[in-house]
């Protein structure tokens, strides 16, 4: 086990913590969905120090593949709920 | 000494990357919020690519710190006032201040539990041996798989299904996203500063996009930068107060939409015909059908990326039920509505019904 | 000789990056605090890639990094004059 796995790897788990933490208590909305993106971030931090092999070694690609297509589910994701809030504060201002 | 300058390094990077994502979340602000989840994808990507891994880098900066951080601004710049929706029921109810106090010590104590289980296991992960299976597959594989990008191979050859679904799910949020509601509005006409870089700019996105799409089989890029760039091209260009951003228009815009999992599909379907396995490419055409595949999964996700950032169908598109897209309005409608209505097919206006001329 | 002149290119970058950063931080206007953000991206890039550039392996790298110099030159000019006018018209009422 190399030190830049478990060092990048915990500070995964410990972004993965602050992320839901605030997905669960803030009052508001959007950064609410901003939390959820940062510990999406986290998990994508724990699989990329997983992935990581040494200086001069190829890493492992499977998890560089996962990480990719999770930042663009991710991404989806949040303009979706982006496209939520802004219809949900339409059916509020009106109702 | 390399060792130890690189453990500074790392320690200062780490250190960043908790210290942004805290202040993010612990802001009441939502834009101060917005801006730090950018530049804590930006230094994201410092961490991807000090961990050798260059094509996450490239597609965290361009999809999760730009684009990401661009819709997260244009939701902001929306609400009323700075606190956003704001929950009622908790913050206004004083008799149940210790009971709330509670609640919020038990879930912290939780997610800090969480995150002690969640680092134990990943402990347990690294120290257990049989961790390279898969990495020396995808190496014994590489030289049939088309590509010499042992990432792009991964995402377009050796699980090529996962990208499948993957592109369906950017489909479904596109469907999400044209059922909620219409497009914002335009912006206004840039000024010359402005409008002289978005008039550069684009061209030079458009051809970074071509580079990356096709650099993607050997080197770092790939289908998902490429389309992240394109779609950054629209948006300045929307930015900057024009109407015509790049997008096709009516039956057009809908057949860029599905093109990335429809060839995929199609390509599957006909690989399934001709009796070899589904998504199971010949080694002599994998190269080719990777790249075709990737040039539709390109377009696929600008577009899908241009419509989350546009926030809804596009309103010079859609036939609303019961008005014809050809009668001249019965009401004296103002000037600058008819020729909106009358303009068929060119391209996509704006979300107000006057056409900017930028 | 040609990495100690990197190097020195390189150690000139950061400092104007150094100087930016403490103008962002002290400086009391916002004016003030883009003159010296602008300075980092304009001088502190342009060092620092020169630095890279002489550095790198092939003429290749060296135009790539030149060319994102450009490109960030260009759009920090922007977003530069942007903000000012912004916060300007906010000022102004206008």
């Amino acid at each position: 086990m190399l030190t830049a796995q478990w060092l990048y790897g915990l500070t995964g788990c410990v972004v993965v913590a602050l992320g839901l933490r605030a997905a669960l208590l803030h009052p508001s909305l959007l950064q609410r969905i901003v939390a959820i993106n940062v510990m999406g971030s986290g998990v994508f931090l724990v699989l990329i120090a997983v992935a990581y092999r040494g200086p001069g070694v190829a890493p492992d690609p499977v998890p560089h593949a996962l990480v990719l297509t999770g930042i663009v589910v991710a991404v989806s994701a949040t303009a979706l709920a982006l496209a939520l809030v802004r219809r949900l504060r339409a059916e509020r201002n009106d109702g | 000494m390399n060792t130890i300058t690189l453990l500074v390094f790392d320690g200062l990077l780490l250190i960043s990357i908790v210290s942004l994502a805290w202040a993010a979340l612990a802001t009441r602000d939502a834009r101060r919020s917005v801006i730090l989840f950018m530049a804590f994808g930006l230094v994201l990507a410092l961490a991807w690519g000090r961990l050798l891994a260059p094509d996450v880098a490239l597609a965290e900066a361009a999809i999760g710190a730009g684009l990401s951080g661009a819709l997260l601004l244009a939701a902001v710049s929306e609400q009323p006032h700075a606190a956003g929706v704001v929950r009622p029921s908790i913050s206004q109810n004083p008799g149940r201040a210790g009971t709330r106090t509670a609640v919020r010590w038990a879930i912290t104590l939780l997610c800090a539990g969480l995150a002690g289980i969640l680092g134990w296991a990943l402990l347990q992960g690294l120290d257990s041996s049989a961790r390279d299976t898969l990495a020396q597959a995808v190496a014994a594989n590489l030289a049939i798989s088309g590509v010499s990008n042992p990432v792009t191979a991964v995402l377009l050859n050796f699980r090529a299904y996962d990208t499948l679904l993957e592109l369906a799910v950017l489909l479904t949020a596109v469907l999400g996203i044209f059922a909620l509601g219409q497009a914002r509005p335009g912006y206004q006409c840039a000024g010359p500063v402005f409008d002289s870089l978005a008039r550069w700019l684009a061209p030079v996105l458009v051809l970074i996009a071509g580079y990356l799409l096709w650099v993607g089989a050997h080197a770092p890029g790939g289908a998902f930068q490429a389309g992240a760039t394109l779609a950054a091209a629209a948006i300045v260009l929307r930015l900057a107060g024009r109407s015509h951003i790049g997008l096709p228009a009516g039956g057009s815009l809908r057949l860029v939409t599905v093109a990335g999992v429809a060839v995929f599909l199609l390509v599957g379907l006909v690989l399934l015909l001709l009796g070899r396995p589904f998504l199971g490419y010949p080694p002599a055409w994998a190269g080719a059908l990777i790249l075709v595949i990737e040039t539709a999964a390109m377009l696929t996700i600008a577009t899908t990326l241009v419509l989350a950032f546009l926030g809804g169908r596009p309103q010079a598109l859609w036939r609303e039920p019961g008005v014809r897209r050809d009668a001249p309005p019965a009401s004296d409608a103002p000037g600058a509505a008819a020729p909106a209505n009358e303009s068929a097919a060119p391209s996509l206006a704006a979300g107000t019904q006057e056409q900017t001329r930028c | 000789m040609i990495d100690v002149l990197a190097a020195v290119l390189i150690l000139l970058g950061l400092g104007f990056y150094l100087a930016g950063s403490i103008g962002l931080l002290r400086l009391p206007d916002l004016y003030a605090r883009l003159h010296a953000l602008t300075k980092a991206d304009n001088l502190g890039l342009g060092l620092l890639t020169a630095g890279l550039a002489l550095h790198a392996q092939d003429l290749f790298t060296s135009a790539k990094l030149l060319l994102i110099w450009l490109a960030v030159l260009a759009a920090s000019a922007a977003s530069a004059h942007l903000i000012a006018r912004h916060a300007r018209r906010r000022e102004t009422g206008t």
